[in-house]
């Protein structure tokens, strides 16, 4: 497989795009891609503080990547969650973190949950008794207060997160399946800033997984590769399966799926009850059914045709 | 000789002549969730398996 822009042996096939490139040009398209995606959801602006929430995981570290080559004020946040599991998880990501702003010569606020409030993650959500069993609803907590704590007293304007249109897509399947309406209307790649709450936003929104970690392999970044020992099992995973078994027989479903719901949520579309009896119905002359076409239901002209058609 | 697809601990054993693709699916690896590279360099699943490769797969679904 050859490269569209050069001919070259081409090194990643994107077939919802129908697109393939060779290393080079790749790793121009993701940057170039990541600029039209914060300028189309008018994410920020040049002249804006970015804080990027990084995680030493190929996500996280490639955003902080991209948009520092893009020439934006962006500095890093690492929150040590406490988390070992015996592979020495939290240590391991935050010297891949710390070694990624060193390289490049960037900004990292390291703020350690244990050392800020007294407890790690794990027994934090072991005291609270919060989360099932798991530390996972302890930590997203822990995650949001923090994120938002740092961005609020550093003066930072924006707080990037390097969620993927995987990590999208299954959330909105989760959110989905349970149809949870509030959530399906507050997801999406840019959420607004209020009154003491940053304004958050997932430039890497619109890249599948693969693209990311195609990238973060290609860019020669070192990211933790091992999985939070906590996340085996997880709902989220489970659902990022089913969608990759779905894109495998169906290139780019996972794509529209993300954005026709996008689509639907900016023109209104989702969840408007006077859509649905938007139509006018009156009776078909012919049968007496409702119909909302003029004149005959659909039904009696096809008969009708069928009949003239013999 | 066969080629191998190795994904994390695990060896997967191929027949040299088919597609990285084809022997993603005889091997019950969903394509979609997986990077190969060969020799350091990332591949692309239309590439035909050698006697002898030995492809590092490398999983890319992460979060929790």
């Amino acid at each position: 497989m050859k490269c569209r822009q050069c001919d070259q042996k081409a090194s990643i096939h994107m077939r919802q795009h129908k697109l393939a490139l060779c290393k080079e040009h790749y790793l121009e398209w993701i940057p170039e891609q990541t600029a039209r995606f914060i300028k189309k959801y008018a994410m920020f602006t040049p002249d804006e503080k970015i804080l990027v929430a990084v995680s030493g995981g190929k996500d996280s570290l490639a955003l902080w990547d991209i948009l520092a080559r893009l020439g934006y004020q962006a500095d890093g946040l690492y929150l040590g969650l406490g988390i070992d599991a015996g592979i020495n998880y939290s240590h391991e990501s935050q010297r891949l973190a710390q070694k990624f702003a060193d390289e490049n010569n960037l900004k990292l606020h390291v703020v350690d949950i244990e050392k800020e409030y007294g407890q790690s993650i794990p027994v934090l959500s072991e005291i609270s008794h919060r989360g099932h069993g798991r530390p996972c609803a302890v930590c997203g907590l822990a995650k949001r207060h923090e994120m938002n704590r740092i961005a609020r007293d550093f003066g930072y304007d924006v707080l990037a997160t390097g969620h993927n249109l995987d990590d999208e897509a299954a959330v909105l399947f989760g959110n989905t399946l349970n149809w949870s309406s509030e959530y399906l209307l507050r997801q999406g790649p840019v959420l607004p800033g209020t009154e003491g709450l940053a304004r958050k936003v997932k430039p890497l929104c619109r890249f599948y997984e693969r693209e990311m970690t195609a990238y973060s392999i290609m860019r020669g970044i070192e990211y933790i590769y091992d999985e939070c020992p906590f996340a085996d099992g997880s709902q989220s995973i489970f659902y990022k399966e089913a969608l990759n078994q779905l894109e495998t027989a169906r290139p780019g479903a996972k794509l529209i799926f993300y954005l026709n719901f996008l689509e639907a949520k900016k023109s209104g579309n989702l969840f408007v009850e006077k859509n649905v009896g938007k139509s006018q119905l009156h009776p078909c002359p012919k049968c007496g059914q409702p119909t909302s076409t003029p004149d005959f239901c659909s039904f009696c002209r096809m008969i009708e045709k069928a009949a003239s058609a013999v | 000789m066969i080629a191998k697809l190795i994904l994390r601990d695990k060896e997967y054993e191929v027949r040299p002549g088919m597609t990285l693709l084809d022997a993603l699916k005889k091997s019950n690896i969903v394509p979609e969730a997986v990077i190969a590279i060969r020799d350091g360099e990332i591949i692309t699943d239309d590439e035909i398996l050698r006697s002898g490769d030995e492809i590092k797969l490398v999983a890319v679904i992460s979060g929790g």
